[in-house]
This record gives C-alpha cells, sequence and structure tokens, in this order.
C-alpha cells in the first residue's frame, strides 16, 4: 500500500434532523451515518457491505459531497473536501465519479446516448482532441457497447446495456476515484457478471480506484480487494477481502455470511447457520452500547452499556467488537 | 438411448400428479407482435415438494404463475394447453370457478409485499377479507385466526401488530404478513414469486426458514420462482430451468447442481461469484442477452449466445430442441442438440473445473 492513501475518511457523521410541531423544531435526529474511518489507497477496490438501512449508500454520497457531512472529514489525495463550497468542489468532479444503481432512472429518456455520455465534456468545458463525438465514440467502445449507436435513447438498450451507457458517462473525464452505488444489484444474474468483468477489466486497464456499495457478500468478494462491513450507522469490521470472508471475527460478520445462500444443495444440511432474530433498530433510536447486542448471540452486560470502538486487532484487520472471535 | 418426451404417453399410466401443467402456451397480442411469453410448457409437482423456476427476467417464469393462478386477462391474452390441480382442468374452467379456488386451493406470494398490500388497510383487515371470502365465519373468528396466522409466521405481539397498517411494518415483517395472508386459507399450491429478492440477507433466510417449516407443517406444494440459484438449492426438490418462455432443463436439485446438461445452466452457474469456493479471477458470463419474446431466434432459441452451438445449417439453428430424458425413465430431462457423451464431455473437461 502507498504511503498516502487516494480517500481517507475520518469520523464522518450525517444527522438527519427530524422536525416537529409547530414551530418545526428539531426534536431527533437519524443517525444514518455516525462516525465513519477507513482509507482507501489508489488502484484499490474497497466494498462496503451492510443490510438495508445501515448507512453505506448516504457514505457514499458524502464522499461524493452530494450529501454534506455532519462531522468528520474526507480527505482526497490529502486534500480536505468534505467543507469545500459547491463552487470549489467543481474542478475536483472531474475525479470522483459515481455509477448509479438503477440504469432505468439515471439516464435521461429524453437524452441520446451521445448527449449522454458527452456531457461531462461540455460540463467541464473540455477540449477532446478530435472532438467531442469521438470521443463518445471511444468511450462506448470501452466497454463494450456499438460506437455507431451514438444517436440512439436510452429505451432501445436493454438493462445491461444501460449500465454500460452510465459506466461511459462515468469514465468520460478519466476519474481517479469510482463510487459505484450497487452497480449490479438491478441487472440479471448473466448480465451482472458481464458488468462486474467489464469493471475488474477497466480497473487493469485505467488503473482506477472503486468504492463498490452493495448488499450481495458473494459480488463483493469477487470484486474488492478489502471489505468494510457496515451495522446502524458505523463500521463493524474492516479487513481484507480473503481475512474476512474465511475468519470474520465481528458476529455481526458471521451472522451475514451464514446467511448468504449456497447453491449447492449437498451443502445444506450441513452448514452451521447463524439465525438473527429480528430486524435492524431504527436508527432514530439505536440501541445503546453496541447497536448490534440487542441481536448479538454472545452480548454480555457490558456490550449494552459501552460502545465498541473499532480498534486494530491485527495489521490491517479493525473490529469493533468486545468479544471478537478468533 | 434418449427417448423423446411426450406427455400424453407417460402419466396416463399413474394417477395425475397433483399439479399438472402440460403444453402451456401464454401468448399476448400486442402493436409490436405476439408475445410468445410461455410457449409450450410441461411440468408436475407432488404435494409436499418444492419445485423451483429459474431464469432471467423475461424468460416467462412469472407469466407462467400467474397462467396457474389464472389472473392473466382473457381480452389481452390467449392461453392453451392444459393445467390440472388436484384433478381439475384450469385453462377451460369458467373464472368464477377458477376465483373460488384462488386463496383457498392455491395462493401467491408476490415479490414486493410494499405494493401489493393495500396502503389503506389494516394488516388484519385484508387478511380476514381474504378468509372471510372462502370462510363463512364471523368476524370475531376470522379476527381471531388472522391473529394466530401472524403469530405463525413469527410476528411478535400480533394481537397488537393485527391492527397496524402496512407502512408500520419492516420489509420482513411485511413479506411475513404476505405469507401469514396466503396461508390463512390453507392452499394445497402455493406460488412465490421472488419472495425474498427485495430482502436482505439475513432476513432472506429467515423467510427460507419460514417457508420450509411452514412446508412440513401445512404439507403444501411449493412453486418457488426466483434467478437466486443459491435460494432455490436451499429450498428446491426439483428445479426447472426456463428460457424464452420454454423449460430448457428439468431435473431434482442435485441433477441440476451436479451434473447440469444444458449449456445455458452452466452459464448461469458460471455467472455468479460463490463464497463457497475459493475465489476466481473472472467469472464466465452467458455472452450478449435475453431474446425477444416476439422474435424468438429460430431454432433453438439460446444458439446465439451458445458457445457450443454448431454453425450455420445446423440443428441448433433451424430446429427447435425438444426435451428428452437424459436416461431411460428418468426424471432429469433437458433440451439441447448436442449429444448427450458430448455434453458430459464439456460439463466433465471444460466447465466443471472452473467452476
Amino acid at each position: 500500500m502507498s504511503s498516502t492513501p487516494l480517500l481517507e475518511v475520518t469520523g464522518l457523521q450525517k444527522h438527519f434532523p427530524v422536525h416537529a410541531g409547530l414551530l418545526r423544531r428539531q426534536v431527533a435526529a437519524v443517525k444514518a451515518v455516525d462516525g465513519v474511518s477507513f482509507s482507501v489507497a489508489k488502484g484499490e477496490t474497497l466494498g462496503l457491505v451492510g443490510e438495508s438501512g445501515c448507512g453505506k449508500t448516504t457514505t457514499g454520497r458524502m464522499i461524493m459531497r452530494l450529501l454534506d457531512p455532519t462531522a468528520g472529514s474526507i480527505t482526497f489525495e490529502g486534500r480536505e473536501i468534505s467543507r469545500l463550497s459547491q463552487g470549489r468542489m467543481r474542478p475536483l468532479r472531474r475525479d470522483i465519479q459515481m455509477i448509479f444503481q438503477d440504469p432505468y432512472s439515471s439516464l435521461n429518456p429524453r437524452k441520446t446516448v451521445g448527449s449522454i455520455v458527452g456531457a461531462p465534456f461540455h460540463l467541464q468545458d473540455i477540449k477532446t482532441e478530435h472532438g467531442v463525438k469521438r470521443a463518445v465514440q471511444e468511450l462506448l467502445e470501452l466497454v463494450g457497447l456499438n460506437p455507431e449507436h451514438y444517436n440512439r435513447y436510452p429505451h432501445e438498450f436493454s438493462g445491461g446495456q444501460r449500465q454500460r451507457i452510465g459506466i461511459a458517462r462515468t469514465l468520460a473525464l478519466k476519474p481517479k476515484l469510482i463510487v459505484a452505488d450497487e452497480p449490479v444489484s438491478a441487472l440479471d444474474v448473466s448480465i451482472q457478471a458481464q458488468v462486474v468483468n467489464l469493471l475488474e477489466d477497466l480497473q487493469n486497464e485505467l488503473g482506477l480506484t472503486y468504492v463498490v456499495i452493495a448488499h450481495d457478500l458473494s459480488v463483493v468478494r469477487h470484486i474488492s480487494d478489502r471489505v468494510a462491513v457496515m451495522y446502524l450507522g458505523r463500521m463493524v469490521e474492516i479487513a481484507d477481502q480473503a481475512d474476512l470472508y474465511t475468519r470474520p471475527q465481528h458476529p455481526y460478520t458471521k451472522a451475514l455470511l451464514s446467511a448468504v445462500p449456497v447453491p449447492d444443495p449437498a451443502a445444506r444440511k450441513e452448514r452451521e447457520r447463524i439465525r438473527l432474530t429480528g430486524d435492524v433498530p431504527s436508527p432514530l433510536n439505536p440501541p445503546p452500547g453496541c447497536p448490534f447486542h440487542p441481536r448479538c448471540w454472545k452480548a454480555q452486560p457490558k456490550c449494552a452499556t459501552e460502545v465498541p470502538v473499532l480498534s486494530e486487532r491485527t495489521p490491517g484487520r479493525s473490529v469493533a467488537c468486545h468479544f471478537p472471535e478468533d | 438411448m434418449s427417448t423423446v418426451y411426450e406427455p400424453s404417453a407417460a402419466p396416463a399410466a399413474t394417477a395425475r400428479a397433483f399439479l399438472e401443467v402440460r403444453d402451456l402456451r401464454i401468448h399476448f397480442p400486442t402493436d409490436d407482435g405476439l408475445v410468445r411469453s410461455v410457449d409450450g410448457l410441461d411440468f408436475t409437482l407432488e404435494r409436499g415438494q418444492t419445485l423451483g423456476i429459474v431464469g432471467e427476467s423475461g424468460s416467462g417464469k412469472s407469466v407462467t404463475s400467474l397462467g396457474i393462478l389464472g389472473l392473466h386477462h382473457r381480452k389481452n391474452s390467449r392461453m392453451s394447453g392444459e393445467i390440472w390441480l388436484d384433478g381439475r382442468e384450469l385453462v377451460g374452467a369458467d373464472p368464477d370457478d377458477v376465483r373460488r379456488l384462488r386463496g383457498r386451493a392455491m395462493a401467491m406470494i408476490f415479490q414486493d409485499p410494499l405494493s401489493s398490500m393495500h396502503p389503506f388497510y389494516t394488516i388484519g383487515a385484508q387478511i380476514i377479507e381474504a378468509y372471510r371470502i372462502h370462510n363463512a365465519v364471523s368476524k370475531r373468528v376470522a379476527r381471531k385466526h388472522a391473529i394466530d396466522m401472524l403469530g405463525r409466521v413469527g410476528i411478535p405481539t400480533p394481537d397488537k401488530r393485527v391492527d397496524d397498517y402496512p407502512h408500520q411494518f419492516s420489509g420482513g415483517m411485511r413479506q411475513r404478513a404476505m405469507i401469514a395472508m396466503a396461508l390463512s386459507c390453507d392452499p394445497e399450491l402455493l406460488i412465490a414469486d421472488e419472495p425474498t429478492t427485495a430482502l436482505d440477507v439475513t432476513v432472506q433466510a429467515q423467510i427460507l426458514d419460514l417457508l420450509r417449516d411452514l412446508q412440513q407443517e401445512f404439507n403444501s406444494a411449493i412453486i418457488m420462482i426466483t434467478h437466486d440459484l443459491g435460494v432455490v438449492a436451499e429450498l428446491s426438490d426439483r428445479i426447472m430451468v426456463m428460457y424464452g418462455g420454454r423449460s430448457i432443463e428439468q431435473g431434482t436439485v442435485e441433477e441440476l447442481f451436479h451434473s447440469p446438461q444444458h449449456p445455458y445452466t452452466w452459464g448461469l452457474l458460471g455467472s455468479m461469484p460463490r463464497l463457497d469456493r475459493d475465489r476466481t479471477d473472472r467469472l464466465m458470463p452467458v455472452k450478449g442477452s435475453p431474446p425477444s419474446l416476439i422474435n424468438l431466434p429460430s431454432g433453438c432459441a439460446f444458439h446465439p449466445r451458445c458457445p457450443h452451438a454448431q454453425g450455420p445449417g445446423s440443428p441448433c439453428t433451424t430446429v427447435r430442441p425438444e426435451l428428452v430424458a437424459t436416461a431411460a425413465h428418468s426424471g432429469h430431462r433437458v433440451a439441447c442438440h448436442l449429444s448427450p457423451e458430448q455434453r458430459l464431455d464439456i460439463w466433465e473437461n471444460q466447465i466443471r473445473p472452473n467452476l
């Protein structure tokens, strides 16, 4: 790993205020993200997993500065960006780009593919050597689409092809960091694999750095170098992909992994399954102490009172638990 | 030697299966042409068994299930073939008769419980309505039954939650309530259309456990429609793989996962990253995208995407393969022009080592 990470996030928080009453006074806050820290080295892929409502998408949107953090810092290439104004942020946007989940709603249906993929050039006032059209066609080819489809509209493409259009738009300005929020979850299995392979090829070819947000643990394992697990706005475990999947140390990670259905009928009887009961608590009113303790089978009295801090147990591996597994 | 499967000849000697679908065709005339969503489908299902139907979007999985329930409008769809449920034929039956069966003999769990429940009525009211349509009982008895059902599917304090509205439930709880509603009349056939796709893995595991327990309790037949091969492996006894409105491979769950025979099934298995294996460098996706149901490719519908298809002029591009038993008296049937020896060779030497 290089000395200065490309992206460093420390103590990031996002609280959404809840207003009530005649005077619309703030009565509470939804703690969507409550103190998240991690770093991503250049050329690396960090996977961000967790159940819905754990704050993974909010984290991604804060890195993109689509949401303003309540507290904490985001450092990109050694530069603090969490407090930059929109105008100062603008030149940086070409370095940080996003891939969206839903290829149906993230493309304007009234624009042609050419103008969708070419839009970043106009917005950032970038002169291309052989004109924008040529640049767009090269991008379309790069993501495996026919460059002759330049004048077609999004509805003429299938879901997988639309996701490729979105990826072409993301790549237009040669970004350094790409935040991909559930890039394949809206696609069919066979198409999912095509897009996952494409993302990996592009990373090798262009030296991209990814933050991949997903709830599908097997896709995340396939694509990531390191994986961070989130629960109720906090990070519970972060480790190398191989370590995390073979020896999970946080009980939640362990439960999450054991819940993934395995496509092998022979294994369904032997497998040790941890059944978590109940649902994720509301981030409006998180439980005191360790946020996972009401569902944890190892919980002790200490867990209900003291918040465990994310601490490095072995190099590159941090766990937030009072009684981690070994 | 392989024998051609003839739906009319095989089951004649034995009694009819609990659910038997024969040569089912569901077509929709549209302005762009005739959409052949389901085009000649045969399968059977016994009580207490689970059939998993897998396939990509547009392969006809959901259209089949809605067809069994008789939920296609007769004005804008054309349905032919036979559906036998417990000795009754449903395709030619009077819609009112099918309606009386719906809910009582067969019920459905929909994919998205938020949009398939009425936001304006309480959960209890919706279960009570379903129960009272088929049973002449007082409101009080029906309410007690609804509370009982909610308790059975694992909703805490069901006597209070019965008066809640759908938006007050979380995603997993809503799906449980949906299951309670489907099971309220003790149906013999339960169709679950992507019941866990909208849910998180931990909740998905809870729902799958619940379905398994309830099946043992009620001895109902379950059709499980999903695109997640992990989910079918967990729950199914038999699996049917659909492509372009037809079944291209059928067999027990062991046959399908340990010795699949159709190139498309291989493609599906190669597409998914798996947690139970070492990490592979690259996934092996099926190239191309699913075909249009208006204009299916000639011959085998899968041939444009099939890496093992022979070139133009071969049977792959001209003759539609029939669903054929892989061995005499075997329930494992596959629709492919490759010879059984070729298929075995490709599976053993090219596909299996790379999975």
